[in-house]
């Protein structure tokens, strides 16, 4: 992997875009054991119709996962400093998320050259699902 | 509506011990590829001391412990109601296999929105290491509606 630095990454720069798969049912339930995350909601269609919902959906913690993956394929995990996020909308089965950040300032912390980058999730459908903000420090 | 008699409220610590074999399935579950993220021997070639939890894994130890389910119960909040707002990590470091990880969190706000047809529960938390480092500091939004 080309190393990122600080001095050759610009304002505007595009992370390189990640897409996944279609959710199904079993990777729910895998993430459901996984994150520790038991909330039948998402794994149980009974449960979710009897609370409203068309059927279940995913967790908004695998939604930050993604994001975190975009995050650590461009920059090792050691350099980010902040991931903050915002969930706007539920990810129904069969949504096919991408995964897209874009660096939007060069910022010196605490005396550690980093750039913010704003992080931006959505389906095949253009419906944001979680937006949000990373710093990583760049050498 | 929720009490406001719960601000301030600390939850029990949650132990969470970074185990390899969950990693991996944590892993798996997201569809990580990178070996750094399965292969010790890839970890340690990339600095780490051995697999390194990826950045939004601490979020089991609460989970894992079942002090989420504890604070809902207390705080009356259906899970068929619940939803997840916003969520922030500050990292200060990263846990790797081996580490045993201690999040320790205190309900820092609750208020409302839309008379009251949101609810928001604002949770912070810090999770340090078996040698008292804070690896990260997390804040959690919850949305309860009506």
């Amino acid at each position: 992997m080309k190393t990122t630095t600080y001095d050759t990454v610009q304002v505007g720069d595009e992370l390189p875009a990640l897409q996944l798969p279609p959710v199904d049912r079993a990777t729910l339930a895998l993430f459901a054991g996984a994150s520790g995350d038991h909330n039948p909601i998402h794994i149980d269609t009974d449960v979710a119709r009897r609370a409203g919902m068309p059927d279940v959906f995913a967790q908004g913690m695998l939604g930050m996962a993604w994001l975190g993956r975009l995050l650590t394929g461009w920059a090792p995990q050691s350099r980010l400093r902040r991931f903050d996020v915002r969930f706007q909308g539920i990810t129904q089965l069969g949504n096919a998320v991408r995964c897209s950040g874009r660096v939007v300032e060069k910022i010196d912390r605490d005396g550690e050259r980093c750039v913010r980058i704003a992080l931006h999730s959505a389906n095949q459908f253009g419906q944001t699902k979680i937006v949000g903000e990373a710093l990583v420090a760049l050498p | 509506m929720i009490d406001k008699k719960w601000i301030g409220h600390e939850l029990p610590a949650s132990v969470l011990p970074i185990e390899r074999s969950r990693l991996q399935f944590f892993a798996k579950a997201i569809g990580e590829t990178d070996p750094v993220y399965t292969d010790a021997a890839a970890a340690r070639d990339a600095g780490y001391p051995d697999l390194p939890a990826p950045p939004t894994f601490l979020f089991a130890a609460e989970l894992d412990s079942g002090a989420v389910d504890r604070l809902l119960e207390e705080l009356q909040i259906p899970i068929a109601r619940l939803l997840h707002g916003e969520q922030s990590f500050n990292y200060h470091g990263t846990a790797c296999v081996g580490d045993t990880v201690t999040v320790r969190s205190t309900i820092s706000d609750i208020y409302d929105k839309k008379n009251g047809a949101l609810e928001f529960v604002v949770k912070t938390s810090r999770a340090s290491n078996q040698r008292g480092e804070t690896v990260a500091d997390l804040r959690t939004v919850l949305v309860c509606r009506h």
